[in-house]
């Protein structure tokens, strides 16, 4: 049977990890490969880098932490965050990413995800979805959510449910669906959002934006209908471990990997 | 002793090269060297073939290497080198692929590479961590995987074998799919061994000392 996954994703700047593990035990807790080595050890299903490197200069810095991950953890490692060509994706997976997300460039350029499907595959293609729900400019449309872009500031007016669909059509892989009202809030998971979603593409999707406690994780599979679960801050300030999560999953009866 | 990686431009190698050189390291297996060249193939002492994306992608791939499917031949078939497919390479050994059209694979294992169908909860490709089930006796490149080991699976076409005997382990997808096949010299997964940390290893260890 296959098993709900649990994604920790980890924050990364100019090559240091600004939003990840906080333990004592790390001889440098600003190292991502550090960071992924621990998670690796602690049974994480995959892992997630989100870069957020500002200057375009230092973009390569994502690619040689990507390469030395690589070199020591044998799990797959999904690495999102300023993917705007061909040749951006192409480095990240010949350093080692096995999928690379993508956001703001799908949006300005929804046939880039055709063209990255069909160069890469499918599998390596992550849509990443940031969607708000939005009551106030729903007036005269006949849909609940909005994909906005550049963290949450942008809206983009394009309904999050039929963009998901055109973006599995156009040959995603998965999806990434973060709820940005729920980001950051710990009051877990937008369901309604997740499930919209997850039931709408016969892609798998991963919930993220929200996660508090272990019962958010439980919610989002069994409710949300989400095939994975991404998660940052219950992780990393050590909250829980990902063996704390995956107990807590499979009591509840989701289907986890021991 | 040398043991190569066939690169025909088909996604990331290191991944798959690291994998194989930490199992060499620590169980011993020789020098692991990625390769385009098919005199390196035919020098081989082990040959492991990955793959990602479509059938026939990959098919194009590998002819567009001149020589290198004569090669695969020779020291796959001829000689009788240990072969390794992974994901796509493994659905190669296939008699047809039926993605986005028919295409002939090499026919060394009787069968043909259909597409998984999606079902409400049970979305395509079939991705993550799944269950295997081994086939008694289990073979040697499985020794030390129990059944209930985990691996990682990224795919939405499925190896369907013509002979039973030919599927060395499965897993469970809405019905059985292929994870290891094999008979002969030949082994393939639809699983990721370099994605599947302990298990993973362990069975490219055991494919590093096979000695079919």
């Amino acid at each position: 049977m296959l098993k709900a996954r649990i994604i920790p994703c980890l924050d990364v700047k100019d090559g240091r990890v600004v939003k990840g593990i906080n333990f004592l035990d790390l001889r440098d807790a600003g190292d991502p490969v550090e960071q992924a080595r621990l998670y690796d050890q602690q049974g994480a299903d995959e892992l997630c880098f989100l870069d957020i490197t500002a200057s375009h200069e230092n973009r390569d810095t994502i690619v040689d932490v990507v390469a030395r991950t690589a070199e020591q953890c044998f799990m797959p490692l999904t690495v999102g965050g300023g993917v705007r060509t061909l040749e951006d994706i192409r480095k990240l997976l010949l350093a080692g990413a096995d999928k690379v997300s993508v956001n703001t460039a799908a949006v300005s350029d929804p046939d880039f995800v055709r063209r990255a499907a069909e160069k890469f595959g499918s599998q390596c293609i992550v849509v990443a979805i940031d969607a708000k729900l939005n009551p106030g400019s729903a007036a005269g449309r006949n849909w609940q959510f909005e994909v906005f872009t550049h963290g949450g500031r942008n809206a983009t007016g394009i309904d999050a449910v039929a963009w998901a669909q055109r973006m599995a059509e156009y040959g995603a892989g998965e999806i990434l669906l973060t709820s940005m009202d729920r980001d950051g809030t710990k009051q877990g998971f937008d369901i309604d959002l997740t499930r919209a979603i997850a039931d709408a593409v016969t892609i798998p999707v991963i919930a993220s934006g929200g996660v508090g406690t272990l019962d958010h994780l439980v919610a989002g599979v069994r409710e949300g209908h989400a095939t994975a679960v991404l998660a940052a801050s219950i992780f990393h300030f050590g909250e829980f471990s990902i063996a704390q999560a995956k107990a807590h999953m499979k009591q509840a009866g989701v289907p986890v990997r021991d | 002793m040398t043991t190569v990686i066939i690169d025909y431009g088909s996604g990331n190698l290191r991944s798959a090269a690291k994998a194989f050189e930490r199992a060499a390291r620590e169980h011993g297996g020789g020098d692991i060297a990625v390769t385009a060249d098919p005199d390196a193939v035919r020098a081989a002492e082990r040959i492991v073939l990955p793959g990602v994306g479509a059938f026939a992608d990959c098919r194009a791939g590998l002819m567009a290497l001149g020589g290198m499917w004569a090669a695969l031949e020779e020291a796959v078939i001829t000689r009788g080198r240990p072969f390794l497919g992974i994901c796509v390479g493994m659905q190669l050994m296939a008699t047809r692929g039926l993605e986005h059209g028919t295409h002939d694979g090499f026919g060394w294992i009787p069968g043909d590479v259909v597409a998984l169908t999606p079902a409400p909860g049970r979305p395509v490709p079939h991705m993550g961590w799944n269950e295997l089930t081994l086939r008694t006796p289990v073979h040697p490149v499985l020794a030390g995987v129990e059944t209930g080991a985990h691996a990682y699976f990224v795919h939405s076409y499925v190896f369907r074998a013509a002979d039973p005997a030919d599927v060395l382990a499965e897993s469970d997808y809405g019905g059985p799919v292929a994870a290891v096949i094999g008979r002969d010299n030949l082994v393939g997964t639809q699983f990721h061994p370099e994605k599947s940390q302990e298990t993973g290893l362990r069975f490219i260890a055991n494919f590093l000392s096979w000695t079919p």
